[in-house]
């Protein structure tokens, strides 16, 4: 383990870690007294990944966890009462009984976005709260995790490579821990080293031990503190090894032996404690003082957690929308001059970064052609000049004699002529297009009818 | 404000006679004057102005921190709208064909709908985009998707049918704190016009409005179908059958009031949407009438529809699957006789 943190930053990663076990082992008691009320995912020996990792941010920055990052979540400073409650359904844990597990958000103060069960979807909403802090001024980085097996979504991909030709301040953690449920990683995924997906979307990654917190603790800073920098996104695969099964009804069975005794013998906790140790910065009478303060906490939080009503029945018919400021006031915290962002400043000429493109105008008011040759420039023109010859020179002379033949037999023409030419065409084809029945006449001043004008008045 | 605006939008200082397609631009354009947290994003907006040019000359005022054009990526689109909206920002999302919108289908409907009722995060974004048939775009780019998302709680679903009031519900839209569908029937687009107010207006989210008024029947619609309506309903009236016709506006929420003062009035109800058949929504309509005005009733609810097949390409097949004039015309006059 490398070197180089301050002690209060060795012990914090020490408590965190010991909180996080400490937590999810007491989560395995409740879940055992019938007092969870639905499946209970472990992150057994991964602890170092979600302590390392959102140690690493700042108080500003946002993160956005995975079911099994409630590590990060006791990092960022959620209380354990409402990690127990989240999973008793609880109706004074953060989402009042209405999803459970990790699955709960603060926008405002611990700046934490909720996962869904989709597995990738948070890379592009973490790709747009990074965007927006940037844009704010914030200069905030944003983090989540992925799986091993989440990895392979379409959404990875389509996240990940807009954040990538963004530029967004946002680090994103790949947590392979060798299992997709029952399916390993091999069999997901043909690379060695799953960071080598960076590749493919031109940016920077890492690939470090997730057991090892402090080397997971020095990565994930030095992404933090680049993507801070404008060097980002950055990724990280952190290998590690889930100890249990998928959730507490799975044995997991299907994994080898072998593998398991490996990583048991590797346990996070076990092979910090030893540097600890080594360093001087623990010894027998420090560590006892952590678990009693640990024991201390999570029994007064799980007496909190316990003694919490479920929630009153018809509250599930509440809150599917905002109603209005009174419910949420939306105002962004703007960190940097609004007039940057605004007229007459941001009124910028098209200056692409990209050599050669877009360096042209743009194509010049409302008749630029669109699909389908449906302006009303177009149709104006097919009706103006109805004897007309097409003179699109671009039509080649096989081309055009076919379209004289069809035009004999006119009822084919409109769907087998080139688009460009469809237009000037179909003035001639006797295809009725829907476009004759409620396009209004030339002179009509407008083919919409109002309400009453007194009730027109009245809706301004 | 409208004064401001004015000044600074050359579109309003001409404006005259505006076009569906331009009342979305000034919208949008008048938004983002108004709140810098107002941010475009989407493919191919910036630079070219976007498919149809409803972002023309945006990315030039607003610049490339608040026009962003993105990869091909719908999913990305809809969840960076929704982390941008997590930080105070009012995203308005581009799908460049509104048939893309189901690439996204999961980041709207599990992201973003339920945010609110799960945790108590607002997500205040627009996502917009051209939608429907009858400009020979085949089985990819005509469609009609409102129904999935109606079907969404925590979603809006806007459908307007004029530019005064595509202007005024993308106001609102932009405006409110829920993630709000807004589709834009591109058959309109250019072929309807309108004379706007200068002013800054906005047209309320959730409620219908009575386009004609009449006593014989209802005929309920939205969209391109709410013009043919008054078309059929104006030939109707010649043949003494006075239609009343209701423009929805907003799908989600229904303005249900509006439809129960009428079908009082009129005791017949006939729904048209260019939607396909099968839970469109009509059913929907159906349903509230059996369940609040029953008694009212003097005859079947009726619906012109478009067949339950995928939009088909060739004009003679797509014409036979739209609803059209004749269709209504035919349905009216059938349950007038009940």
């Amino acid at each position: 383990m490398t070197k180089g943190l301050t002690r209060q930053q060795y012990l914090d990663l020490y408590y965190f870690m010991r909180l996080n076990r400490a937590v999810e082992d007491m989560m395995v008691k409740l879940f055992r007294q019938n007092k969870i009320v639905g499946g209970l995912y472990s992150s057994l020996g991964q602890e170092a990944v979600s302590v390392g990792t959102a140690y690493a941010l700042e108080k500003k920055d946002w993160l956005a966890p995975m079911i099994r990052n409630i590590g990060a979540l006791l990092v960022k400073g959620v209380p354990p009462r409402d990690i127990f409650m989240q999973h008793m359904a609880k109706y004074d844990s953060p989402t009042k009984g209405k999803d459970g597990t990790s699955h709960f958000g603060d926008l405002e103060n611990l700046h934490i976005v909720s996962p869904i069960s989709m597995l990738g979807d948070l890379i592009p909403v973490m790709t747009g709260v990074a965007m927006a802090g940037r844009y704010l001024g914030q200069k905030i980085v944003a983090m989540t995790w992925i799986g091993d097996g989440g990895s392979s979504t379409g959404v990875f991909h389509e996240g990940l490579n807009f954040a990538a030709v963004q530029k967004a301040p946002f680090v994103l953690v790949l947590e392979n821990n060798q299992w997709a449920y029952s399916t390993p990683v091999k069999r997901q995924v043909p690379l060695e080293n799953l960071a080598d997906r960076a590749k493919a979307y031109g940016i920077s990654s890492y690939t470090v031990d997730g057991n090892d917190v402090v080397a997971v603790y020095s990565t994930a800073k030095e992404a933090v503190d680049r993507a801070r920098n404008g060097d980002g996104p950055i990724l990280i695969e952190v290998k590690t090894f889930r100890r249990l099964g998928h959730a507490q009804h799975d044995p997991a069975e299907y994994v080898p032996k072998e593998m398991r005794a490996y990583w048991e013998a590797r346990d996070p906790i076990t092979l910090y404690e030893k540097f600890l140790t080594s360093e001087n910065l623990l010894d027998d009478k420090g560590k006892k003082e952590i678990e009693d303060k640990i024991e201390k906490l999570l029994s007064a939080e799980r007496d909190f957690a316990e003694n919490s009503p479920m929630p009153p029945a018809e509250f599930a018919a509440q809150g599917v929308y905002c109603t209005g400021d009174d419910c949420h006031k939306v105002a962004p915290k703007w960190q940097r001059p609004i007039a940057e962002v605004t007229p007459p400043k941001s009124s910028v000429a098209a200056v692409w970064t990209v050599k050669g493109f877009g360096s042209g105008k743009t194509s010049g008011g409302g008749s630029a052609p669109i699909h389908f040759g449906d302006t009303q420039k177009h149709q104006d023109q097919a009706e103006a000049v109805p004897d007309q010859k097409p003179k699109d020179t671009e039509v080649p002379e096989a081309v055009a004699k076919t379209m004289e033949a069809r035009n004999a037999k006119p009822t084919k023409v409109a769907a087998k002529v080139p688009v460009n030419v469809a237009a000037k065409v179909s003035a001639k084809s006797p295809v009725k297009t829907p476009a004759k029945k409620i396009a209004p006449k030339k002179s009509a001043k407008s083919a919409v009818v109002h309400a009453k004008p007194a009730a027109r008045k009245a809706r301004r | 404000m409208a004064t401001a605006a004015k000044e600074t939008n050359p579109t309003l200082a001409a404006a005259t006679q505006v076009t569906f397609l331009e009342a979305i631009r000034q919208a949008m354009y008048e938004e983002m004057e108004r709140d810098p947290a107002v941010v475009l994003i989407g493919e191919d907006i910036g630079v070219y102005g976007g498919a149809f040019k409803t972002s023309e000359g945006l990315l030039e005022r607003f610049g490339w921190e608040r026009v962003i054009d993105t990869p091909i990526s719908e999913s990305a689109i809809i969840g960076a709208a929704c982390g941008m909206s997590y930080l105070g920002l009012r995203p308005i999302a581009e799908m460049q064909f509104i048939d893309f919108i189901v690439c996204a289908f999961n980041q709207i409907t599990n992201f973003v709908a339920k945010g609110h009722y799960l945790w108590n995060a607002p997500a205040p974004i627009v996502i917009r985009g051209p939608s429907g048939g009858g400009v020979h775009g085949g089985p990819f780019h005509s469609a009609n998707p409102e129904m999935y998302f109606v079907h969404t709680p925590g979603l809006k679903v806007i459908y307007p049918s004029t530019p005064y009031d595509a202007k005024g519900l993308l106001k609102s839209a932009v405006r409110d704190n829920n993630p709000v569908l807004f589709f834009e029937h591109k058959f309109l687009y250019r072929r309807i016009k309108e004379e706007l107010p200068a002013e800054d207006y906005t047209v309320p989210i959730g409620k219908a409005v009575v386009r004609r008024e009449g006593k014989h029947l209802t005929i309920i619609s939205y969209a391109a179908m709410m013009h043919t309506s008054l078309e059929a309903a104006a030939d109707l009236a010649k043949e003494g059958i006075e239609a009343e016709v209701i423009d929805l506006r907003t799908l989600l929420p229904l303005d249900e009031e509006t439809i129960l003062n009428s079908i009082k009035k009129t005791n017949k109800c006939l729904v048209v949407h260019e939607d396909t058949k099968t839970g469109g929504i009509a059913g929907e309509i159906a349903a509230l009438l059996c369940e609040r005005a029953f008694g009212d009733l003097d005859g079947p609810l009726m619906r012109v529809t478009a067949l339950d097949t995928p939009v088909p390409y060739a004009p003679s097949l797509e014409e036979f699957f739209l609803p059209n004039k004749e269709k209504v015309l035919h349905a009216a006059r059938t349950l007038a006789k009940y």
